[in-house]
């Protein structure tokens, strides 16, 4: 009996041997240790056997029944190692091939760099205040400090509207952000006449010049204004707000100068450079090899102004400075026309 | 303004670059925006270059003062003469053909030698005979026979001005040998000047700029004349009509002139400030306007005196009547308005003050005695002559930026004695000035409290007030106020709280922008309030991109014809009420827009043929115009575009079929879905744009909030659109921002199944799907939470006319598991409430 036991021992792990897939170790698993396989059998026949035979056939049968199943085990981990590994192989694709498309859009590059602008200022809590693109003359000029005939006025060609209005006081497309200026500070001061509350805005906008379109210049453009009043606003502020707000729109290490300059509006009057970014200040074609590049005019809000805006100017300050977002997304995307941007060529706004 | 240096060292001494000058004028407001470099060395040409330069350097070894000593004809070329020169070291020949020299011709060695500039071989000058200025190196050469290998230069060749009609004639204090530019190298600083330093389009004005900021003191220049003449009394008399348009007018003579050259380096810095010379008389007057900047006015006193029988004549200014007539020097006769002021005498007009002179006065070449005219004019006034006559000049440029009162007499004062100088005659004593409305300087206080608050620096009082009187201003101290008196050549220091800001520049600027200190705000902080409309507006930019869309901005001016490329050829259309320009630049941008549709949709026809697939939208405002209301409404529309295929073609399977009707409707609902608004209520519509049966109006409950659809076929044939469907959608942005709820609330994930069932339905095909839905919705009650159309069927088996439509149907409770049964009631009560209402069948 014994004998026989070794025989069914041997015969089934030579058997497992030759099992090569998952189909024939099943067979295999019914052939040795299922129901009627001979190991199975052995058990069945236990009680027939001699009392003293019996628990030595059945420790070995027990031991034989075992080593089948860890055998099997083995074999099948075994099968399934080299499964997967069949798979891995034949499962191979190739990487280069285009991803599958997504259907995308895209903010207008003026959109985006208005945001940066905004974001950046609105952090050091410049609010958004916006107003209308078709102007009256007092607001885009006689408030802010441009007399009828006054000669700052050639800087600033304007379209103006056809149509009944007053002599003095037509209609026009604003040439700038800084209407703005005077809504603002009027509808501030409004709240409280005598005590007018501090301003911090950020005006963005189109605005409109009457110039011949060309490579540098567009009948229409972004701008954004800054305002911000209060008591104790200074010119070493302003400075410093916009130097922060240079290194943060065109890189940490950019430096910035200012220089004087006339706007009717603010006295004293700066214009903003920054040393160039594409050229480090060495010279380039961008910055014309002068090493700077004009990105903003700026100055204290004009006595005037301020009176016009309902704000004392013996008791409050403030400073303004406005530049155009074209020109800054011209500056950080190396763009050499600005007519590119009213265009819509996809070519072009599909980069941004 | 052109600026030679070497005229600026006149008034103040100059010891750094010329470009480090630059940059600090640049600093200090005076924008250099050129150097053009007239003999000075140049700066070695490095890369950068802060300032724009151009020019010619003049080598001193090769280019030195000659002296011509006998002018021989060429013996071949009649137009040519050979030059005996001495260049200080040797006799040389030079061959030149400059007219200039021909009356020399042949008269033998002469009698004072002609002092010249001379180019020796090897130099660099410019080519005098090519356009521009082209550089050339002198080459010897064999000109008919003769060896020819230096020159004696025109201006043009030494690049001072493009006057080549013959060789320059140095002034007598020229000697041989002298490097041309030790005798008299230049640079000329181009400065923009802009209208709040008019008192600095002059030399004096940015001599004096320039001794402000380096520290080296002004030399001022003198207003002393030799006179000898007797007193001029009851010579002239002046009558000034209107004080406030004419607040002074000053006039002085000399008599028994020779009008002939002035010497050449008055003429030379005449050129290269940018003014042709003509002759001693005209140029002392351009001279003296170009240095201290007050414009003069030269009479023939002679024929004024003529004009009125021999007496003394009387000037008189006035207003002119409203469309006056005077024919002016250029000979055109000019119509004139009630804001111009007239020069005249008891005869007549005479010139338009500030502008420019009549003929009969001028001087000429016979003239012997000069009345010389300075006046302050009212700057309004000079500035509405000029754009009204659509006329410039030197003296209008000035006159309308205002000239100081004070700087008549001194103007009249200077150049009487330059005349004296270059012309002979004998100035007569005293002047004739009639002064009916002095100047106003206005003494400005501030304290060191205000340029702190205004700077943010502090300086102390004899600081603030060093730099003030270092341009002019009297100042007084005491204690912390500085008062400071306005210097009587400048006109933009207000009175006040704005003189203050006036000060406040200039003490700003001279200290240096530079050196004040970049502060954080201090200032309270203001409240901090959102702008919901903005912020609204660009979250559904955010959200319109997402959607897969691409913003295109365009143009806010259009013209109508532009506009009505929205609707077919011949549609009748009601006349918009546009916002006109009244100068438009371009014949297609006259009027405001009120379609941003005809924007997008050229933006299109742009990129039809370069892009198959286009999904585009854009928000920007229209331009309506309110009666009784003086500035338009600017309501935002949003308008989108789609044509081309719904995925481009790949290597794997795509969904390429042209976009439809059904897109964009997709597109708006979940565009308004992102904002939490509900699904708009979408009814078919009429409109001319689009395709009769593919068009809709959208509506928000009662609100509407725009129409969409498929563009009509006619519409499509005018543009030149792509082959596939074009969808555009015009929505009322506004309306839709308006509608957005302040905030909203959601609920909690569900603890509990959902039951999904299927249901079918036949219906007539006149039925809107949006009814089935709707009722489904409706009969379920809360329990259902969404319904989705997933399949349409048209089948004739179903019957004529008839379509099937099957629902997804998703059954949802928060507070417990449904029930089969629960669900079965409820499914049962919404295909009831189907055939009741809508006669629909179920479709088993
Ligand atoms: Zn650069």
């Amino acid at each position: 009996m014994l004998s026989q036991l070794e025989q069914i021992e041997k015969k089934a792990l030579a058997d497992l041997e030759s099992v090569k897939n998952e189909g024939s170790l099943a067979e295999w698993h019914v052939a040795h240790l299922g129901r009627n396989a001979p190991i199975m059998q052995v058990f069945d026949k236990l009680g027939q056997l001699a009392k003293d035979e019996r628990p030595v056939i059945g420790r070995r049968a027990n031991e034989i029944k075992r080593t089948l199943e860890a055998a099997e085990a083995e074999r099948s981990g075994q099968l399934r190692q080299a499964a997967l590994s069949q798979a891995l192989q034949s499962e191979r694709l190739d990487v280069t091939m285009p991803g599958r498309q997504v259907p995308h859009g895209r903010l207008h590059p003026s959109t985006r760099t208005l945001r940066r602008i905004i974001h950046i200022f609105a952090e050091m809590g410049f609010q958004v205040y916006r107003s209308h693109d078709v102007e009256t003359d007092e607001y885009n000029f006689q408030l802010l400090n441009f007399p009828p005939f006054h000669p700052a006025r050639e800087m600033q060609d304007s379209f103006y509207m056809a149509g009944d209005y007053p002599k003095n006081n037509p209609l026009l497309l604003r040439t700038h952000t800084s209407p703005g200026q005077i809504r603002s500070m009027r509808e501030y001061a409004s709240m409280d006449p005598k005590n007018p509350p501090p301003i911090r805005i950020v005006l963005p906008g189109m605005c409109y010049r009457y110039e011949q379109i060309s490579a540098r210049s567009e009948i229409q453009f972004n701008q954004v204004e800054g305002l911000a009043v209060g008591e104790h606003i200074t010119f070493s502020d302003l400075k410093g707000t916009l130097t922060d707000f240079a290194r943060r729109m065109f890189g940490a290490q950019v430096r910035s100068r200012f220089r004087a300059a006339h706007f009717p509006f603010t006295e004293p009057s700066a214009e903003m450079d920054i040393e160039c970014f594409v050229c480090g200040g060495m010279g380039c074609p961008v910055c014309k090899r002068t090493g700077w590049l004009e990105i903003l005019g700026c100055g204290m809000v004009h006595p005037v102004v301020l009176q016009n805006g309902g704000y004392d100017p013996r008791r409050f300050s403030g400073y303004a400075f406005g530049m155009g977002s074209e020109r800054v997304a011209m500056l950080i995307h190396r763009i050499d026309d600005i007519r590119n941007f009213w265009m819509n060529d996809l070519r072009f706004l599909e980069q941004f | 303004m052109k600026v030679p240096l070497s005229w600026l060292k006149d008034f103040v001494d100059i010891t750094i670059p010329v470009e480090e000058l630059a940059h600090r004028l640049t600093m200090a407001g005076l924008e250099v925006e050129e150097i053009t470099y007239v003999g000075l060395p140049m700066p070695k040409s490095d890369q950068r270059q802060e300032t724009k330069i151009s020019g010619i350097e003049w080598e001193p070894e090769k280019i030195v003062v000659g002296a011509v000593l006998e002018v021989m004809p060429h013996p071949n070329a009649d137009r040519l003469v050979l030059c005996r020169l001495d260049d200080g070291k040797e006799e040389q020949i030079v061959l030149t053909g400059a007219p200039n020299l021909y009356p020399y011709k042949g008269i033998g060695p002469l009698p004072k030698p002609i002092m010249v500039a001379y180019a020796k071989e090897g130099a660099q000058i410019y080519d005098g005979h090519q356009p521009g200025q082209v550089l050339v190196t002198l080459k010897r050469a064999k000109i008919r026979g003769i060896d020819s290998y230096s020159m004696a230069c025109s201006e043009k060749e030494l690049g001072i001005s493009d006057e080549h009609s013959g060789i320059i004639f140095l002034d007598d204090d020229a000697k041989a040998g002298t490097p041309l530019v030790e005798y008299m190298g230049d640079a000329v600083l181009d400065i923009a000047i802009t209208p709040n330093i008019a008192r600095d389009a002059n030399i004096l004005g940015v001599a004096r700029e320039v001794s402000a900021l380096t520290g080296a003191s002004l030399r001022q220049p003198s207003f002393d004349m030799v006179t000898e003449g007797i007193p001029i009394e009851g010579s002239v008399s002046i009558e000034i009509r209107e004080p406030v348009l004419n607040p002074r007018f000053v006039l002085g003579l000399i008599e028994g002139i020779e009008i002939k050259p002035s010497p050449y380096k008055i003429q030379r810095r005449l050129r290269l400030a940018g003014m042709r010379p003509i002759n001693n008389i005209v140029d002392a007057t351009n001279y003296v306007m170009l240095e201290i900047g007050q414009p003069l006015h030269a009479f023939d006193y002679d024929s004024l005196v003529k004009r009125v029988g021999g007496r003394s004549p009387t000037i008189i200014t006035r207003r002119a009547k409203q469309n006056e007539k005077l024919t002016t020097l250029d000979n055109v006769e000019r119509t004139l308005d009630d804001f111009s002021v007239m020069v005249c005498d008891t005869k007549g007009v005479v010139s338009i003050a500030g502008v420019m002179g009549g003929a009969e006065t001028e001087i000429n070449e016979a003239t012997k005695s000069i009345l010389l005219e300075g006046a302050a004019w009212n700057y309004i006034n000079i500035r509405r002559t000029l754009t009204a006559q659509k006329f410039s000049s030197e003296a209008g440029y000035r006159f309308s930026r205002g000239v100081h009162p004070a700087m008549a007499e001194r103007g009249v004062r200077r150049c009487l004695e330059f005349m004296r100088q270059w012309a002979g005659g004998k100035i007569r004593k005293g002047l004739v000035d009639n002064y009916p409305l002095p100047a106003h300087d206005p003494v400005v206080e501030i304290t060191t409290h205000d340029v702190e608050r205004w700077l943010g620096i502090r300086l102390s009082s004899p600081e603030i007030a060093e730099i003030l009187s270092r341009l002019e201003f009297s100042v007084e101290i005491n204690g912390d106020t500085i008062k400071a008196a306005t210097p009587d050549h400048r006109m933009d220091i207000g009175e006040g709280v704005v003189g203050m800001a006036d000060l406040m520049e200039e003490i700003a600027r001279i200290y240096g922008y530079e050196r004040i200190p970049e502060t954080r705000m201090s200032d309270t902080l203001p409240p901090q309030r959102n702008n919901p409309y903005h912020d609204l507006e660009e979250s559904a930019r955010d959200d319109l991109v997402k959607l897969g869309l691409q913003e295109v901005v365009t143009y806010r001016m259009t013209s109508p014809e532009r506009e009505v490329r929205c609707f077919p050829a011949g549609t009748p259309l009601e006349p918009r009420i546009y916002l006109k320009l009244a100068n438009p630049i371009i014949s297609e941008r006259v009027v405001m827009r009120q379609s941003v549709l005809s924007g997008v949709l050229e933006a299109v026809e742009r990129n039809a043929r370069l892009q198959p697939r286009l999904a585009l939208f854009e928000i920007g405002p229209v331009f309506l115009p309110v009666e009784g209301q003086l500035l338009p409404d600017e309501p935002r529309q949003l308008v989108i575009v789609l044509s081309g295929p719904r995925a481009l073609p790949g290597w794997q399977p795509a969904d390429t079929a042209p976009m439809d009707f059904f897109d964009m409707k997709g597109i708006i609902g979940e565009f308004l879905m992102g904002l939490h608004l509900p699904a708009p209520r979408c009814e078919t519509a009429e409109h001319p744009t689009y395709h009769p049966g593919k068009c809709a109006r959208l509506w928000l409950d009662d609100q509407e909030i725009g129409v969409f659809g498929e563009l009509h076929p006619l519409l499509k044939e005018r543009l030149e659109l792509p082959e596939t469907p074009v969808i555009a959608a015009e929505l009322n942005l506004e309306a839709i921002l308006a509608a957005i709820p302040q905030g909203y609330v959601v609920e909690g994930t569900p603890a509990f199944p959902p039951v999904l069932e299927d249901l079918a339905v036949v219906v007539d095909e006149s039925l809107p799907a949006e009814r089935v839905e709707m009722l489904i919705r409706e009969s379920g009650g809360k329990i259902v939470i969404d319904v989705r159309l997933f399949d349409v069927y048209r089948d004739d088996k179903l019957g004529t006319n008839k379509k099937s439509l099957a629902y997804s149907i998703t059954y949802q409770a928060q507070d417990r598991t449904l029930t089969d049964d629960e669900v079965a009631k409820i499914r049962k009560r919404i295909i009831h409430k189907l055939e009741e209402d809508l006669g629909a069948k179920l479709r088993s």
